[in-house]
This record gives structure tokens, sequence and C-alpha cells, in this order.
């Protein structure tokens, strides 16, 4: 078996003598769509903030490809290859639309921090800034502030910016939370199209999607895994369904 | 691409501005410009790196820094020693240079604070740079051999290197070392905000986790950003030193700093050419207003007052919000209004000033021996009736002005309503 794109071994969080996060194993393999469900509280967003390097673990590994990313600043996890989105939309309210995607763009195409290249003259990163664009169906509303788009519409920049770096690990979080139904479509066959080839991990709250999108569903309840597994499996796993469902109906 | 474009007429403007002004004030008896003038404009084109370069921290980061005078007064300093050494031959570096030496004396001295300060964001660096001002103000009293203690160091700038055999006597050369030095400075701020780092600074300004997780280090952003405005701060202070020929205190305390944010904020920080008006009109004010009452700094503190409270993206904010009532060409509709909230709008400055010109003169001008003069004619303070006139043009022009901004604001929202319903399309952005 190859070395899955993202390993994470015993993984625990407390937030002081509270434990949120009470050993969690993963292996999601490359390529692979993995859905992290479960009730509220479950600690689906918090196992992302651990993985993403915003929140350091309390103990365990985390892999990415193989090399031990855990204790890592976000900064360094993202350029090994992995990106995320928010739960609650984030973007840079103040920028164009267009700035929000060639900033999202800037570092995996060698810019670091440079500040002599004038950035009207980079030809071909503003053509693939367009490109996403037209990717993403932003580009008629390019040079408004991102903060002035509809939800639906920050909702799919942040994807965006989210693949942009080129990341072949990508984390989405609840990405089509408090969207319509044609939204959601709309948002699911984005995320369909641009993560093609990358390994998706994402939380979700909407079952239909899950079950749409997924190859891979994984429970959590309680800060640990309760069934791991295909959606057919999972769906017929009775400690689920309790779980789950019971959970759903408090 | 086009904003580098479509906005050169304004930088090839401000330059002839700035090259044509002093000659306005020619003086044929003398035979020179006005020295007033002169040194007045020389003061602006210092205020305006000044402010220019704090803006990279403010504006453009959204860092809050307490300590930008630190850097300037650095320049300063650091200028003098180096015109020192110069006059002795030890320094063989030609005059139009020295600037830019003085700016790297700053970037060094901001590259080992800047490692401090922008370890943090928000409040927490806003006190570092609160600590760093006060620990350098202190510094600057203590080690008498930089910083020549509380009499300060002097220098003299006639050091007979210059790329073009000037001497620097007159103030004139000066002067026009201090126009090429801002707008070098200026274009290269201006380039700066057109960069990778540039729009990093405003992305992380705007939402640091989001840019961490595109790969960049929020601190690293914010350390380049704090060691470059400390650079242009520098060269800004290296033009006073060779202005004056004398450095003190002032030149890095807190007032100063605090000059910078004012000069910043009133301008406007959202915008490029913001701090530019701030600078201008601050630096009037303080050479204008000065000369005429004790009390102008009461009016930069309301003026400032208001600002932050009525029109937070400041002056360059307020002309660029009737930039699409232009571009629809419906400004005409704005003079009417306009000049019904002058009206009471004056009415308002003059019983304020009245007021503040009384109390004044009651107090620090009788212990100076001066008296209020109004055209000429003197202006008993103890008198009942400037008093009553003042509080009635104060309270009376308030209200009025209060009704008159709500009818304004009727007709302002009513243009824009019109506007979006014309086009549908949203302001574009600033930035």
């Amino acid at each position: 078996m190859s070395t899955p794109a993202l390993s994470i071994r015993e993984i625990t969080k407390s937030f002081g003598q509270t434990a949120i996060i009470r050993g969690v194993s993963l292996d999601i393999a490359a390529g692979e769509r993995h859905a992290i469900i479960g009730p509220n509280g479950a600690g689906k967003t918090t196992c992302f903030n651990l993985i993403s390097g915003r929140f350091p673990i309390t103990s365990g590994e985390i892999h990415l490809n193989g090399i031990r990313i855990d204790h890592l600043p976000p900064h360094k996890i993202n350029r090994m290859g992995l990106s995320r989105s928010f739960q609650i939309t984030s973007i840079f309210q103040r920028l164009s639309v267009f700035e929000n995607v060639r900033c999202a763009l800037l570092w995996s195409r060698g810019y670091r921090y440079s500040f002599w290249s004038p950035l009207w003259r980079q030809r071909e990163l503003n053509e693939q800034a367009d490109v996403l664009l037209e990717d993403l169906n932003l580009h008629t509303r390019r040079d408004i502030p991102a903060g002035l788009l509809s939800y639906a519409e920050q909702r799919a920049l942040e994807i965006g910016m989210t693949i942009a770096g080129g990341a072949s690990v990508i984390l989405l979080d609840e990405p089509t939370a408090g969207m319509s139904n044609t939204e959601t479509d709309y948002a699911m066959e984005l995320i369909r199209r641009v993560t093609k080839g990358k390994t998706l991990v994402m939380v979700e709250h909407d079952m239909k999607v899950v079950f749409d999108l997924a190859d891979v569903i994984t429970v959590l309840v309680y800060g640990q895994v309760i069934a791991s597994g295909p959606p057919e499996a999972v769906r017929a796993n009775p400690a689920v369904q309790e779980a789950y469902l019971g959970a759903l109906v408090e | 691409m086009t904003g580098m474009i479509g906005k050169s007429w304004l930088w090839v403007a401000a330059v002839a501005l700035a090259v044509l002004l002093p000659w306005c004030f020619y003086d044929f008896h003398t035979g020179r410009q006005s020295g007033f003038v002169l040194s007045m404009l020389g003061q602006m084109g210092m205020m305006i790196i000044l402010a220019l370069s704090y803006n990279m921290l403010l504006g453009q980061s959204g860092l809050f820094s307490l300590c930008h005078a630190t850097f300037f007064g650095m320049g300063g300093y650091a200028m003098v020693h180096f015109l020192n050494a110069a006059g002795d031959g030890d320094l063989p570096v030609p005059m139009e240079l020295m600037p830019l030496l003085a700016g790297l004396a700053s970037l060094a001295l901001a590259v080992v604070f800047g490692y401090m300060a922008t370890k943090q964001r928000a409040t927490a660096f806003a006190m570092i740079t609160l600590g760093i001002g006060e620990l350098m103000a202190t510094a600057a009293l203590m080690f008498h051999h930089f910083f020549g203690g509380e009499g300060g160091v002097s220098t003299n700038r006639t050091i007979n290197n210059s790329l073009f055999g000037l001497t620097y006597g007159p103030s004139i050369q000066v002067y026009y070392l201090i126009v090429a030095w801002t707008f070098i400075a200026a274009l290269a701020m201006f380039f700066l905000t057109k960069t990778p780092l540039g729009r990093m600074a405003n992305a992380t300004r705007d939402n640091f986790e989001r840019a961490q997780f595109m790969g960049y280090d929020p601190r690293m952003v914010r350390f380049l950003q704090f060691a470059l405005s400390g650079l242009f701060a520098g060269i800004g202070g290296g033009l006073y030193a060779v202005t004056y020929e004398i450095v003190t205190f002032d030149a890095l305390a807190a007032p100063l700093s605090a000059n910078a944010l004012l000069m910043a904020y009133i301008g406007g920080t959202t915008v490029f050419g913001g701090p530019v008006l701030g600078a201008v009109l601050i630096t009037l004010l303080q050479s204008g207003v000065s000369l005429m009452s004790n009390s102008w700094l009461v009016y930069v503190g309301v003026l400032f007052i208001c600002m932050v409270i009525f029109a937070p993206s400041g002056i360059a904010g307020l002309i660029l919000g009737h930039r699409p009532i232009v571009r629809a060409g419906k400004l005409g509709q704005l003079v009417v209004p306009y000049i019904r909230v002058l009206i009471p709008g004056l009415l308002l400055v003059l019983g304020f000033v009245g007021l503040v010109e009384l109390t004044s003169f009651l107090t620090i001008g009788a212990a100076q021996g001066k008296t209020l003069k109004l055209n000429g004619n003197e202006i008993d303070v103890h008198a009942t009736m400037p008093w009553l006139i003042s509080a009635v043009a104060l309270i009376g022009g308030g209200a009025w002005l209060w009704l008159e901004a709500r009818y304004f604001r009727r007709v302002w929202d009513g243009l824009m309503a019109d506007l979006k319903a014309a086009d549908g399309k949203a302001v574009r952005v600033l930035a």
C-alpha cells in the first residue's frame, strides 16, 4: 500500500481540562474524497484546525504525504500542499475579487515576499487569476470588493482561493452550509470540478452532499471515530444510526 | 496597470506644483523666494514622507504604530553625524545621496525593533511600539555622544560634495533636494503597493489567517512592511537634518509620532495619496494658523475628532466618495445642498473659534500681554458681547447645521439610490 496522503495517528486535543478530540486515527489515501460527519460539537472543525496547524495538538502525530506536520505553523503546512477553507467565510473583504484570487496564487507561483516585481506586469499570473475567476463563474464580478459578493458567491470564491495554490490535499469545512438547494447543487458541481485528482476531506452536514460526493465517510462522535468506511457500510452501521440519529433528534 | 498610467497626470501635476510654487512667492527686494514659504513647503515634503511611510503600516497593513517618529528621528540624528563626517572629509558621499544613507540607518533600527514589535499584531503591537517610542525618547536624553542630550546635535550642511556642483547653502537648493527625495520616496512607496508584498500586506490586514493558509507568514509580511516604512521615515528625517542643521529630541518624540498618525488619518488611510493631503493640511495649520493663534493645536485636535467620527475614510475618502456622482454627471445637483450646509457650518466654526480665542486670550494671552484683534479692531475679552455672539453662533449654527445635514443626507442618499438603480453595478474597489 502506498503512503496515505494524510495520516492521523491517535491525535488528542484538550482545551484546559476538557478533552475535545479523544484519540482520532485516520488514513486518507491520495485522490480519496473523504467526508467527516457527526453531530454538533463532535470535534469535526477542531479536527480540521489541528490538521491545518491552526491549533497545536495535545498528543499524537499527523503526517502529510509521509512527512510529519504537527507542530508546524499553518503557512508551512500550506506550503507542503495542504489547503483549507473555513466554516465562516474567510476572504479578504476589502480587496477586489480578482485580488483575492491573485493573492491566493502568489506563494505557489514563487513570488514569496517580493517587493520588486510589479504585479501589473506579471502577465502569466494575471491570466491564471482570470482563468480561475471564469472557472468559479465570478469573472463578471472581477473588480468589486469581495465583501460585496452574495453569500453563495463568497463561498465559491473561498473554494477557489483554497484550491488556487495547487495544494494536493484540500480540507473544506461545511462548504455548502447556509445555501439554498440550487446553490448547493452548484457548489457541489464546482467542488467536484476544481478538486479533480486531489485528495478532498470535508466536514459536511448535508447528507445528500455527503453521500453524493464521498468515497469514504468517517463518523465522529464526542471526539472519537465510531465508524469509517464506504457510504453504504456507514449508513448500515447500527452504532452510527444510534449515535447520529439520536443526536439529530435531540 | 491602468491605475499606474491613469493617475500619472496627478504625479506630474504635483511635481510641477512643487517646483514652481516657491517662484510664486518671489521677493524682488531681496531677490529670493520667500523664506517662510520655502521653509513651509520643505516641511510639507518631509511630512509627506513621514505620513506616507506611516500609512504603509496603518492603512496598508492595519498596524497601529505609536513609534513612527523613532525612525524619522533616527534618520535625522544619523544624518547629522554623516554630514559632520562628510564635512571632515571622512565620508565622500555627495549630498544628493546622503538622505538614502539616513534611510538605511533607520532601516537598520527598524529591523531590530520590527523584529520585536511585529511578533504581535493589533493591540499588542501598538503596546510594543509605544514602549519602543518611550525607550528611544529616553535613550535620546541619556546617550549624549550620539543624541547630544537636550540640546541635540548640530551640523553644517555645506559639505562641498555635490553631483551637480551645488553648495546647498541657499534654502532653494535644499528645497529642491527635498522635492526630489519626496518624489523618489513617494514613487517607491506607491510602487510597493503594487508588488506581492504590498498586496499581501493588505491581505493580512483584512484577514491574517486566510493569508497564513495561503502560504504566507503574516509576521514576515508585517516585519518587511515595518522595516521598509522605517527606511522611508529615515529619508524624511535625513531631509529634516539637512534643512534645520540641528536635530533634537523633538524629531523622535511621541508628539511627532502622533502627528504622523493625525496626518495619515485626516488625509485618509484607504487611498495612497490620502496622507499627502493630510500632511499638507496639517503643515499649513502648523505654519499658518500657529502664527495667528495660540490655540492652533485645539483646532487640529477637534478636526481629528470630527474626522474620526464623521469621515473615517479621511479627506481623500470624502473626495473619492463623489466619484460615482461625478461620473454620472450629477455633481451639479449637490451644489445647492453644499451651500446650504456650508453656511451654518461656517457659523458653527466661527462661533467655536470665537469662544476658544476669547478663552485663550483671557488666560494665556493676558499672561503674554497680547490683545485679541479682529481686522485691526481690538476686542475686549471681558465684555459680554463677544462671548454672547460667539455662543449664539456656535449653538445656532450647530442646530441649523443639524437640520441642513439631514437635508443633505436625503439628497445624497437619493442620488446614490438613483445611480445604483441606473446601472446596478456596485462601486468599484478603491484600493
